[in-house]
């Protein structure tokens, strides 16, 4: 079965922050917040990320670093067999895992 | 952390257009508001999601009236509105889209400078006005943010859950929640209180709406005392894209391309079929929603569905260059995810969208608790058993602003802090119970994947095509689900401790769906959103279902007789 491998930073200020690899099974047109929920579902419910509209890029709160690069995790499509690296926001307060302090 | 113990004349519960509007007519009023959301403020929420259309009737493109708004809604109905909401809605409209102007919602205009306004279905004149085609509730979002973000009456709290609203001696003095980033609870003494949470589509496998609409304001609400109404009632948006898996596009964003380009629905055979069940003309687009959702289902039904359960949506005789003007920077959206509209047709099929039926409230928003308001898509009265396309912003914004002109005007000068505090910690005790049945070092199960199952009973049992076994047997699985609820444990909260607030929702979206089973069941008709397959036809007495919580906190349902023809 095809997957795609997260590569995501989990932790907060208190415990620091470390990398953490997920593989997730891969389904056709599968986004990378939609791989983060297979995560909360199968593997880690405590894993924290903002999301509302989910897939309209509308809400903006999936805002994250994705290879180095900012996007909206409901936007971005996960491609089967490959390695993302997902990071919070920088330039406002880390909280948890891929949530910042967005107003 | 610490808890928090606030005091305020109006609470507004939800930053939808509903609650920014509330919270802004409150201030204006002079009232101190505090507005909080589950989500970031205006971020959350239906609003933000609504692609064009707001229905009033300012007569810039042709002759209307407000009086004409009102009888187009009445009739759209199905005979299920309450007149008095529906007249205070499209009597203010015109006041709201100028004011909400004011606050920089650019209205679109016509070469000659007036507000364009667009035809939609079931409105006989052109009276929606638009920002633009995808983004008029998000601009009505961040406009009505500007009014509010800076003014000293209003504080904003943000991630944070309202789950008790405090009624002593029969009125409502307050409300208890937590803030979830540090996990804080909170407390607030108010004068008044307005719920704006919005609706529950999120109780169901498809839906179109922000993950948070769990139908938290419902309970809220009637655990409070108040009456909600016909909550069986669930809109089901037709034609929201099935096939194939798209990323970064609303589901529901092909209505107003097919408004505008005239889109064709076909079948499964790749024919046109709206004709034959509300004849409507080719190419047209004149069927109101829950026509089209019914057409397409019965096609499906009958074996002429697409390959996925839906029907095509056709744009390929429409110019290249005709396609790439309407559609803009969405056809590269599409291209880039091998969606090329001059060749290739997607497949639609109804989806979850809009909570027509919910608490009952009068035409100053009150609901039959003193102290206790109700704004936006969380009433009833305005839509009946169908909605118009164009009314629903219309009335999270009429509504707001009336619901915080009346808390306000209404406020008295004592707050009753004791007894908020008493109340803050039985609360407490009860959340604490609530969230940590036994002792775990980790969650005990996800409650995203509680929700996903809660989804899949809702959509098979109660979704846009009901039978009594299906409604039976859904009840039934609700049953079991809410004891499965019961049993799940919490971590101790840390930081952004989201899974609070996913166990209440559950909870939240448990209640809801029952109320919606229970009330499906008792209405044997089918009348506009509501389908019974086993009941089709319309009774000729039109009746609403009023529901109340017992004090053992189950439902308790009421058919309410209405005048024939209202």
């Amino acid at each position: 079965m095809a997957t795609v491998t997260l590569n995501v930073v989990r932790g907060d200020a208190e415990s620091g922050a470390s990398f953490e690899k997920y593989e997730v099974p891969f389904r056709d047109g599968m986004s990378l917040l939609d791989a983060i929920f297979w995560i909360r579902e199968h593997v880690d419910p405590s894993f924290s990320v903002r999301y509302s509209c989910r897939s309209a890029n509308a809400c903006k709160e999936c805002s994250a670093f994705v290879d180095g690069k900012p996007g909206y995790l409901c936007s971005i499509r996960a491609v089967p067999g490959s390695e993302v690296k997902i990071e919070p926001l920088t330039g406002r307060p880390w909280i948890k895992d891929l949530a910042t302090a967005l107003e | 952390m610490e808890p928090l113990h606030l005091q305020t004349d109006v609470l507004v519960v939800g930053s939808g257009a509903a609650g920014l509007m509330a919270a802004r007519a409150a201030a204006d009023e002079g009232a101190r508001v505090i507005l909080t959301d589950k989500s970031l403020i205006s971020r959350g929420g239906a609003t933000i999601l609504a692609q064009m259309t707001v229905a009033v009737a300012l007569g810039e493109a042709e002759e209307d009236s407000t009086e004409i708004h009102f009888e187009d809604t009445m009739k759209g109905s199905r005979g299920l509105a309450d007149p008095k909401i529906v007249r205070a809605v499209v009597e203010r409209g015109p006041e709201v889209i100028l004011e909400a102007e004011g606050y920089g919602v650019k209205w679109a205009r016509t070469p000659d400078g007036k507000r364009s306004q667009a035809f939609a279905p079931g409105h006989s004149k052109a009276r929606c006005v638009y920002v633009d085609i995808l983004n008029t509730g998000g601009a009505t979002a961040a406009g009505l943010k500007k009014a509010i973000w800076k003014d000293e009456k209003i504080q904003r709290l943000k991630n944070v859950m309202i789950t008790k609203v405090v009624v002593e001696n029969g009125r409502a003095v307050g409300a208890i929640g937590f803030e979830m980033e540090e996990y804080r609870p909170i407390s607030i003494a108010a004068s008044s209180v307005i719920l704006a949470t919005g609706g529950l589509t999120e109780v169901f496998e498809r839906n179109s709406a922000s993950a948070n609409m769990t139908g938290d304001g419902f309970v809220l609400a009637a655990e409070a005392g108040a009456e909600v109404r016909d909550m069986e009632m669930v809109q089901f948006f037709p034609i929201a894209h099935l096939f194939p898996p798209l990323v970064g596009i609303d589901p529901i964003m092909w209505d107003p391309f097919r408004y505008k380009l005239g889109g064709r629905l076909l079948n499964g055979l790749k024919e046109e079929f709206m004709d034959k069940y509300n004849g409507e003309v080719a190419g047209k687009y004149t069927a109101a929603r829950d026509q089209t959702t019914l057409a397409i289902f019965r096609e499906v039904e009958a074996g002429r569905g697409t390959p996925h359960g839906g029907a095509y949506l056709d744009f390929t005789m429409v110019p290249e260059d005709k396609l790439k003007e309407a559609f803009g920077p969405v056809i590269d959206i599409l291209r880039n995810q091998g969606v090329d509209l001059t060749k290739d047709m997607v497949e639609v099929a109804p989806m979850a969208h809009f909570m027509l039926g919910g608490v009952r409230v009068d035409e100053a928003m009150r609901t039959r608790v003193p102290g206790l308001l109700a704004s936006g898509e969380l009433i009833y009265g305005m839509h009946g058993a169908n909605r118009l396309s164009g009314n629903a912003i219309t009335e999270a914004l009429v509504t707001g602003r009336i619901a915080g002109e009346t808390a306000a005007r209404e406020k008295s000068d004592a707050l009753d802090e004791a007894a908020v505090r008493q109340a803050f910690e039985r609360e407490m005790e009860r959340l604490t119970q609530f969230w940590h049945p036994t002792p775990v070092e980790r969650d005990s199960a996800s409650l995203q994947a509680f929700k996903r199952k809660l989804q899949k009973v809702m959509w098979k049992g109660a979704g846009p095509l009901r039978t009594e076994s299906g409604l039976k047997e859904a009840l039934t699985e609700l049953k079991a689900l809410g004891s499965e609820l019961d049993r799940i444990s919490l971590a101790k909260p840390g930081k952004f401790a989201l899974s609070l607030f996913e166990k209440l929702e559950a909870a939240n979206m448990l209640k809801v769906s029952e109320a919606i089973v229970l009330g499906a069941l008792e209405r044997k008709e089918t009348r506009g959103a509501h389908v019974r397959l086993d009941y089709d036809e319309t009774l000729s007495q039109p009746s609403s279902y009023s529901y109340v919580l017992n004090e053992a906190g189950d439902w308790v349902v009421t058919e309410v007789p209405l005048p024939a023809g209202s």
